[in-house]
């Protein structure tokens, strides 16, 4: 089973589902954010398997991967940054109470 | 006295078992990530989701990549997202709601895109080109500082301007209403 690209491809992918139903489906902001850095691993889950499998992709993986924990740590600084001012403005983590440009 | 290559009582190889093992930990800990209703429960169910995978990337022959995953994610990313948890959550007003009201056709959607995906997967033949190789940490190395030094100077300057923006918005503003 641990020889076969189709099992961490298969678990890469049940990652990246369960992080999308918490993106869609959670109310806090913080929760979203969280989800994307499940969708996030699962993608870099599926770039070192490539990595590990395929010759020619061979140390190239890793590097990838490296590159996108770096731009991940990036956007979690700056997503977080993002919630804590809208909650000094709104009083409230919760997306869907950000109703201003509706009204 | 070594171990033996099976597990004696399954019968199964020792990567087998802690692939499942392992899988069994990430996916578990991230369906409590996205329901549980206690959002600091919720980051250290995270940080249990990231130790998983770091010993999936190790399994899978990446031991730097899973050394990177538990400096940076364990150590940085989940210890950040405790921190705007405890600076945003009130207890004064609990949360009456985990979901939206669109919990339900979000888990259709999340679930037909899994199986999707399971079947994209499982339908080409990666065979012809799949031969399992490890990647030594010198060699990961010289590619990264040769052949991606572009990226990594981006990647650089990309985390400095990360730096600078979050503080940016993060800051209160000075004679300003902050509390």
């Amino acid at each position: 089973m641990t020889n076969s690209l189709d099992a961490y491809l298969v678990l890469s992918a049940l990652l990246f589902a369960i992080g999308t139903f918490g993106f869609l489906a959670r109310r806090n902001a913080i929760s979203m954010l969280m989800s994307i850095e499940l969708m996030i691993n699962a993608v870099n889950l599926s770039i070192v398997a490539f990595g590990a499998f395929i010759p020619q992709l061979k140390d190239q993986g890793a590097v990838i991967a490296l590159i996108v924990i770096a731009a991940a740590a990036a956007e979690a600084t700056v997503g977080l940054a993002l919630v804590i001012a809208i909650y000094r403005n709104r009083r409230t983590p919760l997306v869907d109470e950000y109703a201003a440009m509706r009204e | 006295m070594a171990l033996s290559d099976t597990v004696p009582i399954v019968g199964a190889s020792w990567d087998d078992v802690l692939f499942v093992l392992f899988a069994a930990i990430l996916l578990g800990s991230g369906l409590l990530v996205v329901t549980m209703r206690d959002l600091i429960r919720c980051g250290v169910a995270l940080i249990v989701c990231f130790a998983a995978l770091a010993g999936i990337y190790v399994l899978i022959g990446a031991p730097l990549v899973g050394a990177a995953e538990v400096l940076v994610y364990i150590g940085a990313i989940t210890v950040l997202i405790l921190f705007a948890i405890m600076l945003t959550q009130s207890k004064a007003a609990p949360v009456r709601l985990v979901f939206q009201t669109q919990a339900v056709p979000a888990a259709i959607a999340s679930v037909i895109l899994a199986i999707v995906l399971a079947l994209a997967v499982s339908a080409t033949d990666w065979s012809a080109l799949a031969a399992r190789v490890a990647a030594a940490t010198n060699d990961v190395a010289k590619v990264l500082f040769d052949r991606y030094v572009l990226q990594f100077e981006v990647v650089s300057v990309l985390l400095l301007a990360a730096v600078i923006g979050g503080v940016f918005l993060a800051r209160r503003d000075e004679g300003g209403s902050g509390s």
